[in-house]
């Protein structure tokens, strides 16, 4: 019998995190920077010098002011304004929260199907096992942008453009969670298959527990903690990935931009030397994809050196 | 043997079939395929003619039969915005986007691997640490960002590049190249940079990872034992195990080049097929959409293909039989 729980897998418990955590300023600073992108996405509405999205508090004398620190800046504006005078920084609060929302809906759904279907597959084994796995393979041989940008293509070209607006969050959601989930469904199969052989499943079913009870309620929790790296890591690529479809312009629409419609409607003035339109854009996202990432690499390493 | 190809190529057919029905049910489902054919004043009577005509009203099976016997023939129907035949507009844009993917590809390959070598013999140099770093950042630089930085650094600030188009193309039979002008190699630079960082980094990050892996076994510690020369073990011992998971990668991620290839020539305005597709998307034009699909589908799986055989040519372990 095998007595390691799962390959590979070094078993941490959460004091051990913790201790691991206060001795790694790189993991510190990446999630210090995260809880800093977070609460201000959260709290838009609050922090947010002004409504960005609401016409009448736009202002077309103030279009193409320069950041604050600049000559013919405004201290109203600190990152400057946009051609239709909207204030920068505001919809850069406003848009990392919509990016922030697509990016974590996107994980969640991704890692619920993969997790659900991968626990099925591990855990019934035979045809059910081969079916998920194959689709899983196949999947796995197209890149998942160009899946999630297919599915967001087909939504752009079939809906009417005001039906799309209403659906874009969601659509995006979806096309991104589907072009992730067979990661998460391979992690889990390969957990559960080990796990099931152990020894407290076998006694927990001559016990008569219910499948359903031994799967969810004692299996999952062994083998969720690689899931936790790879949604980690999952979470700065989904980022990245809604941010690269509403630059294409199938993704978020104008009227609720995310970070990446911000920087596709900027970047026109790139040309014309109003670069803070969309050089803050990028810039919160690349930070907030590299903390994520950061954060990632380092659980990886600390939970399993091993696991690529 | 027999059996893992036998089993890859059913997989293949799987996709390219799944692939085909997508394309074919975008083709005839999404719009009426007559209305985008006809004038405002075609009568209802001439419009079910056309219906009858094109087959519209037969059986779904016999119709998707139709759709693939045109399709296999490099008949992808006229496209609604340009009124031009599909196959002719993918035959124009290809050589922009296969010139942009080789050439990524070779920057990424040929940077990518020798940095992945140094970082993993001279691991605990500075260098070896600050390329690592840097890899972590080339990891959550999305391509966009790439090309928009290159392009305000190289083509606004120092004007030194082109930041758009292909330059002067020359046409070679039905080819047309940009390698053979200075205008377009240096048009080339900036699009071929920005599609390939990505991949560099992810190259360098696995070659690293192979050969450190490979650096810990037994036999290079004997060959060490031994006294051969380290630039011997490095590349004739070394390099040709770690080289197997590699090619197998890096065979794979060329189909990431083609699709993010779609973002490059967006942002460089590139005339190729990407651009092509994408603009598509914003007219809702279903022909291009849906070719384009099947072409990249089939793209993919011919990849993943030779892949495949690439592996059983090289690892003489699998050719015994072993299959994993």
């Amino acid at each position: 019998m095998n007595a390691d729980p799962m390959p590979g897998l070094t078993m941490t418990n959460g004091r051990d995190l913790w201790r691991q955590f206060c001795r790694a300023p790189v993991a510190m600073a990446a999630t210090m920077i995260i809880v800093l992108i977070v609460v201000g996405a959260v709290f838009a509405p609050w922090i947010a010098p002004q409504n960005p999205f609401d016409p009448a508090a736009l202002d077309l004398s103030n279009a193409l002011i320069p950041p604050a620190w600049m000559s013919g800046g405004d201290h109203h504006f600190l990152l400057g304004t946009d051609d239709q005078g909207r204030d920068v920084l505001s919809a850069l609060l406003y848009g990392t929260r919509v990016s922030l929302a697509v990016g974590i809906g996107a994980v969640v759904f991704a890692a619920v199907l993969g997790i659900a279907s991968g626990l099925l597959a591990g855990w019934r084994g035979g045809i059910v096992e081969t079916l998920v796995m194959r689709l899983a393979d196949v999947q796995l041989t197209i890149p998942a942008i160009l899946i999630a940008l297919m599915i967001d293509a087909l939504a752009r070209a079939t809906l009417s453009p005001g039906r799309h607006e209403e659906v874009a969050l969601g659509v995006l959601i979806f096309a991104i969670g589907i072009a992730d989930w067979p990661q998460y469904a391979r992690t889990m199969r390969t957990g559960t298959a080990v796990q099931k052989t152990l020894g407290y499943v076998r006694a927990a079913r001559i016990i008569g527990v219910k499948p359903i009870t031994i799967v969810l309620r004692h299996i999952l929790p062994n083998v969720l903690t690689s899931v936790t790296v790879l949604a980690t890591l999952g979470l700065a690529l989904a980022i990245i990935s809604e941010a690269t479809l509403s630059f294409l312009g199938v993704g978020m629409p104008p009227t609720t931009p995310s970070l990446g419609t911000l920087i596709r409607v900027g970047q026109n003035f790139l040309f014309s030397g109003e670069w803070w339109i969309v050089a803050f854009p990028s810039l919160v996202l690349v930070i907030m994809a590299l903390a994520v990432n950061l954060l990632g690499d380092w659980l990886r390493d600390a939970l399993d050196p091993r696991l690529v | 043997m027999t059996r893992f190809l036998a089993q890859r190529l059913l997989q293949a057919a799987a996709v390219m079939v799944l692939a085909a029905l997508i394309a074919f049910l975008l083709f005839n489902y999404v719009g009426d395929p007559v209305s985008n054919m006809v004038g405002q004043e075609t009568s209802l009577a001439d419009r079910l003619a056309l219906r009858e005509r094109l087959g519209l009203n037969d059986p779904w099976l016999w119709q998707f039969a139709h759709f693939v016997g045109h399709a296999v023939r490099g008949d992808f129907g006229i496209s609604y915005r340009l009124q031009r035949p599909v196959s002719d507009l993918l035959a124009e844009r290809l050589p922009a986007t296969a010139e942009l993917v080789a050439a990524s590809a070779l920057f990424a390959i040929f940077t990518g691997v020798p940095l992945g070598i140094f970082a993993a013999v001279r691991r605990r140099s500075p260098v070896a640490h600050v390329l690592s770093t840097l890899s972590l950042v080339g990891v959550s630089l999305p391509t966009f960002v790439i090309g928009m930085g290159l392009i305000y650094l190289f083509a606004v600030t120092l004007g030194w590049l082109p930041s758009f188009g292909r330059g002067e193309v020359v046409k070679v039979g039905w080819w047309t190249t940009g390698l053979l002008t200075a205008g377009g190699l240096k048009s080339l630079v900036l699009p071929a940079l920005t599609l390939g960082l990505f991949q560099m980094t992810f190259i360098q990050r696995l070659v690293r990872a192979e050969m450190l892996e490979v650096l810990q076994a037994d036999y290079i510690k004997t060959a060490r034992a031994m006294g051969l020369r380290g630039r011997t073990i490095i590349f004739k011992y070394a390099l040709r195990n770690a080289a197997l998971p590699v090619i197998t990668i890096i065979g794979l991620k060329l189909g990431e080049l083609i699709a993010f290839s779609i973002v490059t020539e967006t942002v460089f305005q590139w005339p190729g097929m990407g651009l092509l597709f994408i603009q598509a998307v914003s007219f809702a034009d279903i022909p291009i959409m849906a070719a384009y699909l099947l072409l990249v589908g089939f793209v993919f799986v011919a990849i993943n293909l030779v892949v495949d055989v690439l592996y059983l040519a090289m690892d003489p372990r699998l050719r015994a039989g072993a299959i994993p």
